[in-house]
């Protein structure tokens, strides 16, 4: 295994006096698609928000390709390489695609490169070429998921961080969406990290998982380590057990606690 | 004939209203704060350019004085923004609102105290000079003052709608949150946005004092700028200057067809008009997210 592009450790964050993650450590491989799997409120969306320098942890370090970047300025991160794709999209609604776009790529200055990236989401994304000069806000809820990745990827960054692109999603976009992720990450090499409630998409696209609950890292694998064990299967998969203890599924505990 | 010259003179006045409420608009839209000093820092930038230019006072070239009293006051706006504003961030808008008024009084003190309490003319190249057409006189000021609102609100479409740094702005107004994951700067570009504010309520306060006199308690204009505002839509540049217009026609209007007392009125009235039937302004900006 090669060096990971992205390592947190020990990172702790608070919301005022509530910690929301208390000492998570991951790990992100280059080139590898790694899911990080949670219930609501899991804090799943914090570590993303810790990662990307809109929040600032009060402990732990965040290492991305050697350098030190807890606790800098979000556009200081962006040019670094990462790339947050917020939840909810958040697009800027009175703005055009294209505007949009322009804006994904903030942070940077050769116009050349801008301008073939630009490209290069729109032959991923046809439908937001044909719709650059429509506002993002009136674009439907799979457009505008869209438009957030595509304007993410104008950031031309080597990490992505996607917060529940499925949200709100039909099942037929979701995968649609997942499909062009997988090929973003084959063909363009983007490491990404996946934060999903929809775990059964999350862990068929990712290659490595981790499982979130209140705050702390309770299980990681690979994508398939985690699809066959017994505890994602019952509480993240919702596969039915056969026979007897299926009746007494109340009583079970996860392993981990 | 006279109507004509009503709507004239009406359009040169709905002019600095429309300027005053484009400053309510920018900073709104920017920073979700409603900035109630906008019509002292129209007096403050009028005085600044008169202690410049004046002969009683430093007695520069008018036209030199001009770029130096915007350089002034958007300094004065980013640094509110740098020493107060950004202090107050999370706190409620209603601080936010309060500080702008208290704030308001405190530059009405000062101006007060450096210039005096007595209404003052901007000694400006275009005083007292007029165009005749057919049978209408225009004040040459009264032109100057509509030409350069327009020139001004068109340069500022085109760097909203052009630049990176004017789209940065209105994505940071847009969409706070969203703003930072893309790596805009979005403290350094309020703070901008303040002094761009503090440029336009200085060009408000040069066509103002030129046209007439202003005094410290000239900044009280404000309110009226802000019902420009409200009628406006609060949120539109464009909706902002029409807002101002339709006020300053109004006036001169109601002054005449309307018992005084309740002309005064008028402008009020329509702000009431407008929040009843389009409560969202005439020229709003509002859609709703989909999900």
């Amino acid at each position: 295994m090669s060096d990971p592009i992205l390592s947190v450790r020990n990172v702790e964050s608070y919301y005022g006096p509530i910690m929301a993650i208390r000492g998570v450590s991951i790990d992100v491989t280059p080139g590898r698609i790694v899911t990080i799997l949670g219930a609501n409120g899991a804090g799943k969306t914090t570590l993303m928000k810790t990662i990307s320098g809109v929040m600032d942890p009060e402990k732990g370090a965040i290492t991305f390709e050697g350098d030190e970047i807890q606790g800098r300025e979000p556009h200081k991160i962006v040019e670094r390489g990462i790339v947050h794709v917020p939840e909810g999209r958040e697009v800027f609604p009175l703005l055009t695609v294209e505007e949009n776009l322009t804006l994904g790529a903030y942070t940077r200055h050769d116009k050349a490169q801008i301008d073939r990236d630009r490209d290069l989401v729109f032959s991923y994304f046809p439908i937001l070429a044909e719709r650059r000069l429509a506002e993002a806000g009136t674009l439907s809820g799979g457009q505008q998921q869209m438009l957030a990745i595509g304007r993410g990827l104008m950031g031309g960054p080597r990490l992505m961080l996607l917060d529940e692109p499925s949200l709100g999603l039909s099942p037929r976009l979701v995968q649609e969406i997942f499909e062009i992720l997988a090929r973003l990450n084959r063909e363009q090499n983007m490491t990404i990290v996946l934060v999903e409630q929809n775990a059964a998409a999350a862990l068929d696209l990712a290659d490595d998982g981790y499982v979130m609950e209140v705050g702390r890292i309770v299980m990681s694998g690979t994508a398939q380590e985690l699809s066959a064990s017994d505890d994602i299967r019952n509480f993240y998969l919702g596969v039915q057990e056969e026979g007897a203890r299926a009746n007494r599924r109340w009583k079970r505990r996860k392993t981990w606690r | 004939m006279d109507n004509l010259q009503l709507v004239i003179s009406g359009l040169a006045n709905g002019c600095v209203y429309g300027l005053i409420a484009l400053g309510f608009v920018l900073i709104y839209k920017a920073t979700e704060a409603v900035n109630f000093a906008q019509g002292d820092m129209m007096m403050l930038g009028a005085f600044v350019t008169i202690g410049l230019t004046n002969a009683e006072y430093m007695g520069l070239p008018f036209w030199v004085a001009v770029p130096i009293s915007l350089g002034l006051m958007a300094g004065f706006g980013v640094l509110l923004d740098r020493l107060l504003i950004r202090r107050m961030f999370g706190e409620s808008q209603t601080s936010v609102v309060i500080l702008t008024i208290a704030l308001g009084f405190v530059i009405r003190f000062v101006a007060g105290l450096i210039w005096g309490h007595e209404p003052q003319t901007l000694q400006n190249p275009l005083a007292g000079k007029d165009i005749r057409f057919g049978g209408l006189v225009l004040g040459l000021e009264d032109v100057a003052v509509i030409t350069v609102t327009v020139l001004l609100t068109l340069s500022l479409y085109l760097f909203f709608a052009r630049t990176k740094l004017g789209l940065a702005m209105q994505a940071a107004s847009q969409n706070q949150l969203a703003a930072y994951y893309m790596g805009i700067p979005v403290k350094r570009v309020q703070g901008l946005i303040w002094g761009l504010a503090g440029m336009v309520a200085c060009v408000a306060g040069i066509l103002f004092a030129a046209k007439g006199a202003v005094d410290p308690s000239s900044g009280l204009l404000g309110i009226k700028a802000f019902a420009a505002a409200v009628i406006g839509g609060f949120g539109s540049l464009p909706g902002a200057l029409a807002g101002g217009l339709i006020v300053g026609v109004i006036e001169p209007f109601a002054s005449r067809y309307i018992a005084a007392g309740y002309s005064q009125i008028a402008p009020y009235a329509l702000v009431l008009l407008v929040l009843i039937l389009r409560p969202h302004g005439l020229f709003s900006q509002i859609r709703l997210k989909k999900v």
